[in-house]
């Protein structure tokens, strides 16, 4: 797939709020073309913040986000073909699967024979196919979040951001959920930053993780790994999460022996 | 066939109650020999409700209009102004606690007011009616729009949706459960409102609405009267309510859980 997928450069931000919580403090890193980063850090670290700045939800207090194309200039690009994924499924309690999924479509206007096929198309490739009559009280939490990864695909988008699409979901169902984006992340081809709390979940899927402590950037890591040969119980994948896991410990002030 | 059993029991259990209360009703005034200019048997309202059947039916066929299109003038104004309050923060803070002042007004007190603008007729007993039925249902519209999941307004910004495409897309079917509720409540009251619009408006003829039955049965002294008309403006109450009710069953019982059962509703 040859497109001109735009990078992530986040430069120096910062995020205080009203009353005077320093949220973020100096943030940088950036996420290559097509590259899945992994945000990891302790609660309250200011993650979900990050992501909002970054979706142009929230401004940052100074400091930017930027969308930088292969020609190395700020495009705009990005922001507009962009996709969020959310802890929480946000799915319209009175539309079933298929309308819920074509709605971002629905709202940029595409014509309804199209965004049905469009939306059709997805479901099908995310295996939910059988429910795609079902409205979201029919759906178990994990078919839920399934439901909105599809619909984040559905639009396209160059650029992803998942916050802690599995935060609320047994650890079944979270590997079975981690292919799933692995999957979207693939087809998609977006430039993709996924917020965890997991460090298996993080050396899986990610080929860069940014281990935060509260409010900034305490290490980056790059996944060494080959995608392909990401075996959750093999040696070399189980040295990769302990590294992570000790870079979190530091930034958590834990010690581990 | 649970379902089947249990709707019967629904059914059923308020019929044996109000057979009771008629029964009990009958035997008391029997025994203790109270006039029945004071309180008149259950059977002999029976009997006058038949013998005065064509006038009685007349009239809540009168207030059963002055009463629905009170409460549809009211239904479309309250979600129309509620929905434009709602959305905008000024109307808020400055219309929503004036229409709360406004709402204790009591309408039999604004009534003759009514009168005088609008005269003798159908059309004072309507306006009485979207009177008090205003307030419910603009009260739920304007709660219900502004408590729509927070993070499902963020996803429309997100998709750069207009606010009128947020208000039909989302705002609006999300608040229905709640308006539907206001609905409701406005149903029963725009019965009240047609009964006290047609004591002020006083349009009689053979055609008399149930709140001039009432108010003539009363001068006449015929006690047996005013409790027939009684007994149907509240049939009309209740087919009003029953009625929107459904309507709002139709709406979300699948998927809110307000709908789960139709006979709750309808309790
Ligand atoms: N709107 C807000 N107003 C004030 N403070 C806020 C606001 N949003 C977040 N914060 C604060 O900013 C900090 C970072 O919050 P954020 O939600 O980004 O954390 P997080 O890393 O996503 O945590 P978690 O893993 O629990 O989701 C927290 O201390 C939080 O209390
Ligand atoms: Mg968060």
């Amino acid at each position: 797939m040859i497109r001109d997928l735009p990078s992530l450069a986040f430069q120096g931000v910062s995020r205080i709020f009203p009353g005077g919580v320093h949220a973020l403090k100096d943030v940088s890193f950036s996420i290559p073309a097509g590259g899945l980063t992994a945000v990891i850090g302790p609660s309250g670290c200011g993650k979900t913040t990050l992501l909002r700045i970054a979706a142009g939800l929230d401004r940052a207090t100074s400091g930017s986000v930027n969308f930088i194309g292969p020609d190395g200039k700020t495009s705009a690009r990005g922001r507009e073909n962009l996709s969020v994924c959310f802890q929480d499924a946000r799915l319209l309690p009175w539309r079933n699967v298929v309308a819920n999924v074509a709605l971002p479509l629905e709202l940029s206007g595409v014509s309804r024979v199209e965004r049905l096929a469009r939306a059709n198309q997805v479901i099908t490739a995310a295996g939910l196919a059988p429910a795609q009559t079902r409205l979201p009280s029919q759906l178990s939490g994990g078919m839920r979040m399934r439901v909105a990864l599809a619909r984040t695909l559905v639009t396209s988008p160059d650029v992803l951001l998942l916050d802690e699409p599995c935060s609320a979901v047994d650890e079944f169902t979270r590997m079975q959920l981690d292919e799933e984006i692995r999957r979207v992340w693939q087809v998609s081809g977006a430039t993709t930053m996924l917020i965890t709390h997991s460090v298996s979940e993080a050396v899986w899927l990610a080929d860069q993780i940014i281990v935060m402590n509260v409010g900034s950037v305490h290490e980056i890591h790059r996944v060494a790994l080959p995608q392909q040969a990401r075996d959750r119980t093999s040696t070399a994948f189980l040295l990769e999460v302990e590294t992570v896991m000790r870079s979190l410990a530091r930034a958590a002030g834990v010690v581990i022996a | 066939m649970m379902g089947a059993i249990k709707s019967i029991r629904v059914v059923v259990a308020p019929l044996l109650a109000v057979a009771f209360m008629l029964i009990a009703w009958q035997v008391a005034v029997m025994m203790s020999g109270v006039s029945a200019y004071l309180l008149p048997t259950p059977w002999a309202i029976g009997q006058t409700m038949w013998a005065n059947s064509d006038r009685l039916i007349g009239g809540a066929i009168q207030t059963a209009m002055a009463a629905t299109l009170g409460f549809a003038v009211a239904a479309v104004m309250g979600i129309l102004v509620g929905s434009m309050i709602a959305a905008v923060p000024f109307l808020r803070r400055s219309l929503y606690p004036l229409a709360t002042i406004l709402q204790m007004v009591p309408l039999i007190a604004v009534a003759p007011l009514l009168v005088i603008w609008l005269g003798f007729g159908l059309q004072t007993a309507i306006a009485a009616a979207a009177v008090v039925a205003l307030f419910p249902v603009l009260a739920a519209t304007i709660d219900g729009q502004v408590s729509v999941d927070p993070g499902l307004r963020e996803f429309f910004m997100l998709h750069g949706a207009s606010g009128w495409t947020r208000w039909r897309k989302l705002d609006l079917p999300a608040s229905i459960p709640i308006i539907v509720t206001g609905l409701r409540i406005a149903a029963g009251l725009a019965v009240i409102g047609a009964i006290v619009g047609e004591f002020v408006s006083g349009y009689g003829g053979p055609n008399a609405p149930l709140g001039i039955v009432i108010m003539t049965a009363m001068r006449e002294a015929r006690t047996d009267l005013v409790f027939a008309a009684v007994a149907l403006s509240a049939a009309v109450g209740f087919a009003l309510f029953g009625a929107v009710s459904c309507i709002g069953w139709f709406l979300v019982h699948r998927w809110h859980a307000s709908g789960v059962t139709f006979m709750e509703q309808i309790k």
